[in-house]
């Protein structure tokens, strides 16, 4: 909502300065969203005319025009609009004019070796409007005012607010007004209301059909015959220009002078172009008209429309239609104001995707008694700007308007607020709001006034009171430093233990969307059901991810083609198995790329591989506290990883649920998204899936015991089947004699000379210790042929001799 | 001359000369070996008178560790100059670069949710969650938000069905509604997450982070409101003073509404916070609304209290002069290392927030 101080002073008599106002109005919840002086240097934006145009030597869509600015020499201008042509009377910004809408200073330049004195602007360069297609196309009419300034000398600036959904009355200059005075900030100027003689009938019949979802519940007009519709006269003018609006036509400029002074949006037929009557109806499918925005509407079925006997004149409370707008040459006027139920407004601009200031204001809710206030204000403008003899007000209504009545406890005020005010206090607010007060016995009995649709209950009260006390009032009560519940769930510690476990091996932590690209998706989605999003920003943010490897491939993809050959990202946060709420799972996701010891002038050199991921798997739950000797893997993993280099991991033998996931990406999907590095590894942890204790880890703990008998270490080498997994061998050893065996070590892996083709050779250290006595070799021996025997029978095994 | 005195003599002039390491040990085996000298020696005192046994015995060991220890000295001398000059040769340039090592980073809206946590948890508030897609009831019309509302257009929806029944949620709020339908009165909880818009330029990403609040008690008026967010802002920026300014607002979900603003200046290109007489807005908040308290089964009559809503990409960009919203998610390797926080940097009420 933008307004000017001086216009605020028609309704509002302070001496107090602008500095205050802007301060006054954040403070009572009307947020200045920006000043801007549309004074101070636009005296240097004048009216001018285009003499000759001449394409570019150098540049197809600029033009070289020479423009007449009220000197006596032409000064050339390059411009690149494709309305600007010889005869057109625009504006021109001299060089030191600084452009409203960028801020920036113009000033005499080259464009493509041609000088330009200046510019021509836009509506939009402007600030006047959002039109940025083309150049400014004043009227004939501007020009005598060649070489003159466009906008009038005012000397207030042009403050922008903004203006909360619950606040409709705040869209009129002397809502504001009315707002400012209750808060002690100068006081209302009650307006005397210019009395016209009102003669004749309103002869054109209006009638609002009863029917189902009837959107509108009032219908207010009156006719003014004879008026010659002509430009507005200065201070009208000027007055549109100051808060950003462009002039049209007297009648328009009325008509948007009374809606913005008051929010009253009207709407001017002109009368002739009305087939017999109007009917206010709900619209049938199909049926179609050309709005003033000059595009067709299809509409549908019950929509509200204002119709004649030809079809739809208009949108009601939202456009009106070309075929019965009004013009220079209009002689009689129909003017509308009338009631039009939000929701229903709402419901058609959203279908159509139509945004109109009229919709705007409608959908918020509008005075539903200004209905005559608004016919009387804009006629008499009329009446007084244009001539002609305006009729008697006609208005057909459905339903009453009924006031809505409060009982308002006056103690309920501290006790959501903190702090008190008096009663008589409380009355004096209320009041200058135009509540109606009657005093009960134990509470005030308040009628709302009609201009605030957001009051219905006793919070909404309360909320008016503190907002025109002041927000600075509340006192800071000082929080109590007591915990009575932990922070954190135990779920939640695990998150963030896992967060920064797998950070500190290394990997960068990323967070990116939770939607991505379909066809990135589509590599790691597997059988999951792909969820779309309807109204995605661009196509490649259509899905919800089932999996977070999508999007950290891509940006691993980009890192690599930034240079970055060697690294390491993974991020923790939800992927998506339904659309539904809850259908979501917590996983951290790791991906690494290129090589360990890349030029190293030490080490040597290797790609990063599987045994890279899954040791940082494997740590990183050992370090969340589950006992990794317990941990089952086997290598059935999903179809984006290599099938022969993946493994799964599960917290034990009972094979639950997947703990983890790690290897290779599948080779495939690197070639078809063309990602250039050695080696591409990932994990994916599933936080849901790991168990949580209900004991501590300190319950957790056995005693702590050691032996210091003497241990001796043996190695083994067994020669297997190469099917058979070193895992298997390793269960196998330990289950021996879980008492004296501990620290089963895999120090080599064979295949080769000397070695049957379809088998392997493993070597194995362990360590064999007793908490009872040093062992002796009868004892060690004994062992070591129980350790043979059990991996012989169980594996099909040879002891390598 | 005895046969002892004999032996000693000639052996200390031998050692004299100068000899190496082999030499040396070949005279240690040629005095006390088996059959050495002085072993020999030793192996006659039994044959020896006994009035002159004690003193001949008495010689013997004073020879034999004189020599013994004259030939260790040489040899430990020997040793000792192999090793320095073994040492010397050793010699290795430690300039050369360590064995390469990779830092993990904790992403900065991670580390700020750790510190939003650790400052919350200190007055008792605990962390809840909610799921990223919602019913339209829970984001919108349990919170008094319902279909016909203007403020709808304000949160740019994604939609998960054309019936516009399943979405991303627009803001952190619908765990209000999950957590109060979910137990009974008190609440004092905080739920930070992500948060979705389908709006995208410079300053707004598709995807943000909101930390909702919410107390709820017997007496919870619009000063604790006050005095916990003054507590928070003072903590976050771990600054002793704060300028904090409340100004009259409306969401649908709370009533009375604020938007919350803290001073700041800009000295030298670097924004100051708590000084200076800009205000920066940064939070919205208020009482909650006893339409939402009636949705979720608490009744307005006898519970009372506030919410808020606080921008966490927005308060790291504040604390950490990050500029760019968007380069939040752009996985930039660079700027995750720049940006990025040390995994051993957990925010703790005891060893501060941040370094």
């Amino acid at each position: 909502m933008k307004i000017t101080f001086d216009w605020l002073k028609d309704h509002l008599k302070t001496n107090l300065k602008e500095k205050n106002l802007l301060e006054q109005l954040t403070n009572i919840g009307l947020e200045v969203e920006s000043v801007e002086s549309l004074s101070s240097d636009n005296q240097l934006f004048k009216v001018a005319k285009i003499i000759k145009t001449e394409k570019h030597p150098n540049a197809d869509r600029l033009k070289v025009c020479d423009v007449n600015v009220g000197e006596k020499e032409l000064k050339k201008v390059v411009c690149g609009a494709a309305n600007a042509s010889e005869g057109l009377i625009t504006i021109y910004a001299p060089p030191g004019a600084i452009i409203p809408k960028t801020n920036t200073k113009l000033e005499i330049v080259k464009i493509r070796g041609v000088t330009s004195y200046g510019m021509l602007c836009s509506e939009s360069e402007l600030n006047l409007s959002d039109e940025s297609d083309g150049i400014i196309e004043l009227p004939r009419k501007y020009e005598k005012n060649i070489g003159k300034s466009y906008f009038s000398k005012s000397k207030s600036n042009l403050i922008d607010l903004s203006i909360t959904p619950n606040r409709p009355d705040c869209l009129g200059v002397k809502g504001i007004a009315r707002d400012l005075a209750a808060s002690g900030f100068g006081s209302l100027i009650v307006s005397k209301e210019k009395q016209i003689k009102l003669k004749t009938k309103q002869t054109l019949k209006v009638k609002i059909k009863k029917e189902k979802g009837q959107g509108c519940s009032a219908f207010g007009s009156c006719l003014i015959k004879n008026v010659k519709n002509t430009e507005s006269p200065q201070w009208l003018k000027d007055k549109l220009i100051s808060v950003g609006q462009k002039p049209i036509s007297a009648i328009v400029d009325i008509t948007n002078y009374v809606m913005l002074d008051i929010n009253r949006p009207l709407h001017a037929y002109d009368a002739d172009k009305i087939e017999k009557g109007i009917f206010v109806r709900n619209s049938k499918s199909g049926e179609e008209f050309t709005a003033l925005d000059n595009k067709i509407y299809k509409l549908e079925k019950g929509m509200c429309v204002i119709s004649d006997n030809k079809g739809v004149l208009g949108l009601g409370g939202i456009i009106g239609g070309t075929r019965s707008g009004t013009e220079f040459d209009t002689k009689n006027i129909l003017l509308e104001s009338a009631y039009f139920d939000p929701r229903s407004i709402r419901n058609t601009a959203k279908k159509l995707n139509l945004d109109t200031d009229a919709k705007f204001r409608f959908e918020r809710g509008i005075d539903p008694l200004s209905i005559e206030t608004g016919l009387k204000k804009a006629s008499s403008l009329i009446q007084e700007i244009c001539g002609g003899e305006v009729s008697k007000i006609d208005i057909q209504k459905t339903e009453s308007y009924k006031s809505k009545i409060i009982n308002f406890d006056v103690n309920s005020f501290e006790n959501i607020v903190g702090f008190k005010i008096s009663e008589k206090e409380i009355q004096r607010i209320l009041t200058d709001l135009g509540f109606i007060i009657k005093k009960e016995k134990n509470s005030l009995k308040l009628t709302v006034p009609s201009w605030r649709p957001d009051i219905s209950q006793q919070i909404d009260i309360i909320e008016e009171l503190v907002r025109i006390s002041g927000y600075d009032k509340i006192k800071t009560i000082d929080p109590i430093k007591n915990r009575s519940k932990s922070t954190l769930t135990q779920t939640q510690r695990l998150f963030h233990f896992l967060q920064r476990a797998i950070a500190s091996k290394g990997y960068l932590e990323t967070i990116t969307w939770s939607f991505t690209d379909q066809n990135y998706n589509d590599h790691f989605r597997e059988a999951v059901e792909e969820i779309k999003i309807v109204n995605p920003i661009s196509s490649e943010l259509g899905v919800l991810r089932n999996s977070i490897f999508s999007n950290l491939i891509m940006y691993m993809s980009k890192n690599l083609d930034r240079g970055f050959k060697d690294l390491s990202i993974f991020e923790i946060g939800p992927i998506f198995t339904g659309s539904n709420p809850g259908e979501q799972k917590t996983v951290v996701c790791g991906l690494s790329a290129g090589k360990k010891s890349r030029l190293s002038w030490i080490d040597k050199e290797r790609n990063i591989d599987l045994f890279d991921a899954k040791r940082d798997v494997v740590q990183t739950l050992s370090e969340a506290g589950y006992n990794s000797d317990h941990f089952f893997i086997d290598s059935k993993t999903p179809n984006y990883y290599h099938p022969g280099k993946s493994g799964r991991i599960f917290l034990d033998h009972s094979k639950d649920k997947v703990a983890a996931y790690f290897g290779e990406i599948h080779p495939n999907i690197l070639k078809k998204i063309d990602i250039k590095t050695e080696n591409l590894i990932g994990f994916e942890i599933f936080l849901e899936n790991l168990k949580l204790s209900r004991k501590t880890l300190k319950d957790q703990k056995l005693k702590f015991a050691v032996s210091d008998f003497q241990k001796s270490e043996r190695d083994f080498a067994f020669v297997v089947n190469k099917d058979v997994e070193a895992q298997k061998l390793i269960s196998v050893i330990s289950n021996v004699n879980p008492n004296l065996i501990s620290n089963i070590k895999v120090f080599d892996v064979y295949e080769g000379e000397n070695i049957p083709d379809n088998q392997k050779s493993i070597a194995i250290s362990i360590t064999i210790q007793s908490s009872e006595k040093t062992l002796n070799d009868k004892d060690l021996e004994k062992i070591n042929n129980s350790i043979i025997e059990a991996v012989e029978n169980k594996t099909g095994a040879k002891i390598r001799s | 001359m005895s046969d002892l005195k004999k032996i000693r003599d000639e052996f200390i002039s031998k050692l004299k000369g100068n000899l190496d390491l082999a030499e040396l040990n070949k005279i240690k085996s040629d005095l006390f070996g088996k059959n050495g000298l002085v072993s020999s020696q030793f192996k006659k005192i039994g044959t020896i008178d006994v009035t002159e046994r004690k003193k001949f015995a008495s010689d013997l060991n004073i020879i034999k560790d004189e020599l013994h220890d004259l030939i260790n000295l040489k040899i430990n001398e020997i040793e000792k100059a192999n090793i320095n000059e073994k040492l010397e040769k050793e010699k290795i340039d430690v300039t050369l670069p360590e064995r390469s090592f990779v830092k993990g980073k904790i992403h900065p809206v991670s580390q700020t949710i750790d510190e939003i946590s650790s400052i919350f948890s200190e007055i008792g508030f605990s962390v809840e969650e909610g799921p990223d897609v919602e019913n339209e009831y829970n984001n919108f019309t349990a919170l008094n938000t319902p279909d016909n509302h203007p403020a709808r257009d304000m949160h740019d929806t994604f939609y998960l069905d054309d019936k516009k029944e399943r979405l991303l949620r627009t803001h952190t709020s619908p765990v209000q509604i999950r957590t109060m339908l979910k137990d009974k009165p008190p609440f004092k909880i905080i739920a930070p997450g992500r948060t979705y818009r389908s709006d995208s330029d410079q300053t707004h990403s598709p995807m943000f982070h909101q930390v909702e609040g919410l107390h709820i008690d017997k007496d919870i008026n619009m000063g604790h409101l006050k005095g916990c967010l003054n507590y928070f802002i003072k903590e976050f920026f771990e600054v002793k003073k704060i300028k904090m300014r409340f100004r009259p607002s409306h969401f649908p979900f709370t009533e009375p509404s604020a938007e919350v603003d803290i001073g700041y200046e800009i000295k030298d290109g670097k924004i100051i916070i708590g000084e200076g007489d800009q205000w920066l807005e940064i939070l919205g908040c208020g009482m909650v609304h006893p339409n939402v308290l009636k949705n979720v089964k608490v009744d307005p009559t006898k519970f009372q209290g506030y919410a808020f809503g606080i921008g966490i990409d927005r308060l790291a960009m504040l604390k950490y002069g990050i500029n760019d919203l968007r380069a939040f998610f752009d996985c930039d390797y660079r700027w995750l290392n720049h940006f990025g926080f040390d995994p051993l940097d957990v925010p703790t009420n005891y060893r501060g927030l941040s370094r």
